[in-house]
């Protein structure tokens, strides 16, 4: 299998490209930013989305999905990454279809997923219960009672946790609070009252909220996947999620590229075009390297999903680490060889910095991702 | 089925029946590979008969074509041939400067006559070339090189120096950048030029490196005279006099494609898993993680890099065939692979830590990790330097201006 997209997602790509260029710039997600829509995003837009086969773009024909896979994903998330796209295509058409299209019953699927693929349904995944990521931490607790179990904990920095209609929550059934036995996941209604939900504003926009849960009762029917044994379908839930916000942060970081090669190029100091000084000329050209490296990875990660989901997650680890680091290297230079307008809220460059930050810190950074890498190859 | 998976399936028998089980053993090796050449002596039956086999086939230069001795295999099934002989760990039967270097200049720039005698001794393992490309004061700055070359009517006459010609004294021609106009701009005055190192009056000296035995040497010209043509449109000059810096160019880009397409962590002798060797090494702590936490994060970070760059050489020789071509960003890999070969062998003088260091009484043994690790500073030098390589990459990928 050639590592290159292929005509049908090059496709895709164009269509993404020219849709979002239209509807979506950067200039859409300024407006969410300073107007504060209660949503955090715009829900004109997601229609448009689901309708062009966006919401269910990993979903199988038969659920009303696009069944584009992971690349047609990560395809989409790097046009989003370059356009700022504020959506919940993220948490509810990776983490959510993916949560219930691998791990659902039949039942589940049928339930869900047609939601998902037209855009009416929106759904969040509840793992963190602290600043950094560690799933497999959780106390997050699943007491068993009557027919079920009941739900109380609290969760950190759920992507679009507050606009959500359903939650997908990792509890622990058993075990101590790091034994990755005994986690399990629970589909629940998001507006049950027992759930009280706090917008947690971010630095770069992204919709987050910490949620808190107070003695919920849920079935046996609300679990997803298995009991006791929810840290497999987690962690393949994580992987999916990793691998498309490395295309996200990949296309954040393209595009931030491109502005600043194209600045080197206009910007006049000492009466000559910045962009022929070689210490800019040299990291220029060190960091383009770097850039192919991260495309490289992002595009194998997706690309093992679609191949073989289930041993993907160390590929999806490795993408999201080195990604991050290029990503934040190349916001880092865009406001660097910027200078002064670099700084400036009125220049674009600094959204991208922003954006790839909260990107790096979600599910695991490069240190978290490295260590994960040295602990399965016997260091 | 399609005819590229017919042929996978043909290639897959034809390696299975063909290539001996010796030669199945990994991939090559300066020591191990079969160079080829007058002096060249088999080191063992079995490379002698996967030679001999590969040639047979048209498999010393899968993608040459049939006239010259190739197989005549396009992008796609060379890929695909690659793919198999790997997967059962086979060696290429043979690898030299001529397949890598001189064979895809001469395929852009030479005449038919030119191809028929230098690309079928090539293929057929006859003839071993070097490269007479810097001199003592042309390193960076190539196209400043002085050798002159004096049109003597029905010959050439050459003076001058070149360095760093690997292989100089074991190679039976080399293929040279000569200055024919010395009043013209620097990069318009270069010839490039097929001379047999047999000729009187070139003599050649090994050069002494800090690592120790090394492959470069010096090369000296003291008035060689170089016939105009070695038969019917057959000229010793490949392209025009004068315009020997297009082919140059043109052959740097392969020499990038080839240095850049090394498995640069392991280099050629490490082992399989840097971070697994250390863990035998130095050891893990109570938390199972490796007992030097800085070392650790080196190596994971070098592993991280290396599984990138290996997906990089794929990616772009994936889009290379599909038709877009890989150009000045086989600077990029030039970059990547030579900085990362040279952290590889640091990572693994930091693991042994003093036995590393430590050599035998007759100094640097020829293969042992000090000789590796002291060898590969050269990559980030030679085959243009990684200043050079940005700057290529800032002119011609980017499209950053000049000063």
């Amino acid at each position: 299998m050639p590592l290159i997209l292929n005509e049908e997602q090059e496709m895709l790509q164009d269509a993404a490209n020219g849709f979002l260029a239209e509807k979506a710039p950067v200039a859409a997600f300024r407006k969410v930013r300073d107007n504060k829509p209660a949503d955090g995003f715009c829900r004109e837009l997601w229609s448009e989305m689901a309708e062009m086969g966006w919401a269910g773009i990993i979903v199988g024909e038969e659920h009303g999905g696009s069944g584009f896979g992971y690349v047609g994903a990560g395809v989409l998330a790097e046009q989003m990454g370059r356009n700022l796209t504020a959506s919940p295509f993220f948490s509810t058409s990776v983490l959510g279809a993916t949560a219930i299209q691998q791990y659902g019953t039949e039942k589940q699927k049928a339930e869900n997923l047609a939601a998902i693929s037209s855009g009416e349904t929106l759904y969040a995944l509840a793992v963190d219960e602290g600043p950094r990521h560690n799933p497999g931490r959780i106390a997050f607790s699943a007491i068993p009672s009557g027919n079920g179990f009941t739900l109380s904990g609290t969760k950190t920095f759920v992507a679009d946790g507050h606009v959500a209609d359903k939650l997908i929550i990792a509890a622990r059934t058993s075990g101590e609070q790091d034994d990755p036995h005994g986690i399990t996941l629970f589909l629940v209604d998001a507006d049950a009252p027992e759930i009280t939900r706090e917008h947690t504003p971010m630095v770069d926009s992204r919709n987050a909220a910490n949620l808190s849960v107070d003695g919920l009762e849920v079935t046996g029917d609300d679990i997803l996947g298995e009991l006791d044994g929810g840290f497999g379908a987690l962690e393949g839930i994580l992987s999916a999620g990793r691998a498309v916000l490395s295309a996200e942060m990949s296309g954040s970081a393209q595009q931030v590229f491109d502005v600043t090669t194209d600045y080197l190029k206009e910007r006049e100091q000492f009466g000559q075009k910045i962009g022929s000084f070689q210490g800019l000329q040299h990291r220029a050209a060190q960091l383009a390297t770097e850039i192919e490296m991260m495309k490289s990875a992002v595009l194998k990660s997706l690309k093992d999903l679609d191949q073989d989901f289930a041993n993907a997650g160390m590929t999806c680890s490795l993408a999201k680490a080195k990604t991050g680091q290029v990503a934040q290297l190349a916001t880092k230079e865009a406001i660097q060889m910027h200078g002064g307008i670099g700084v400036t809220d009125e220049y674009d460059v600094g959204l991208y910095f922003k954006r790839v930050h909260v990107a790096q810190q979600m599910f695991g950074d490069a240190g978290f991702h490295s260590d994960r890498w040295a602990k399965k190859s016997g260091y | 089925m399609s005819d590229l998976e017919n042929f996978r399936i043909e290639v897959r028998a034809w390696l299975q029946e063909n290539c001996p089980e010796e030669m199945r053993d990994g991939d090559i090796t300066a020591e191990n590979q079969c160079w080829g050449g007058r002096q060249w002596e088999f080191q063992s039956e079995a490379q002698k008969i996967w030679f001999e086999r590969a040639l047979a086939k048209g498999y010393t230069v899968p993608t040459w074509p049939k006239e010259y001795g190739g197989a005549g295999l396009s992008a796609d099934q060379a890929k695909i041939l690659d793919e198999e002989r790997q997967a059962i760990n086979a060696r290429k039967p043979l690898s030299n400067f001529g397949i890598s270097m001189l064979g895809p200049a001469l395929l852009a720039f030479g005449t038919h006559e030119q191809k028929a005698q230098h690309l079928t001794a090539i293929a057929r393992g006859e003839i071993r070339w070097c490269q007479g490309y810097s001199e003592p004061g042309a390193g960076s700055d190539l196209a400043s090189l002085k050798t002159k070359c004096e049109d003597k009517g029905d010959h050439w006459l050459i003076n001058g120096q070149k360095v760093w010609t690997s292989n100089a004294d074991i190679s039976d021609w080399i293929f040279c950048l000569v200055r024919t106009d010395f009043d013209a701009p620097k990069h318009k005055g270069i010839t490039f030029i097929l001379i047999d190192m047999a000729s009187e009056g070139i003599s050649v000296k090994p050069i002494v490196l800090i690592s120790g035995h090394s492959p470069f040497c010096e090369t000296f010209f003291d008035n060689v005279k170089v016939p105009k043509s070695y038969g019917e449109n057959n000229a010793s000059v490949v392209g025009e006099v004068n315009r020997g810096w297009d082919v140059a160019k043109n052959l740097l880009v392969h020499e990038r494609g080839m240095l850049g397409t090394m498995s640069p962590l392991r280099g050629t002798s490490g082992p399989e898993s840097l971070g697994k060797h250390a863990a035998e090494k130095i050891g893990l702590d109570a938390t199972g993680r490796l007992d030097d936490p800085a070392l650790r994060q080196s190596i994971a970070q070098a592993e991280l890099d290396d599984w990138a760059y290996n997906l990089t050489v794929e990616r772009l020789t994936d889009e290379a065939n599909a038709g877009s071509g890989l150009g000045a960003k086989s600077s990029m890999l030039k970059y990547a692979a030579s900085e990362l070969t040279k952290r590889g062998t640091e990572l693994l003088m930091e693991i042994e830590g003093t036995t590393g260091a430590t050599i035998g009484e007759d100094g640097i043994e020829y293969g042992s990790l000090a000789n590796n690790w002291l060898y590969h500073r050269a990559y980030s030098i030679l085959g243009g330097t990684t200043e050079v390589q940005f700057n290529i990459i800032s002119k011609r990928v980017l499209g950053l201006p000049s000063e």
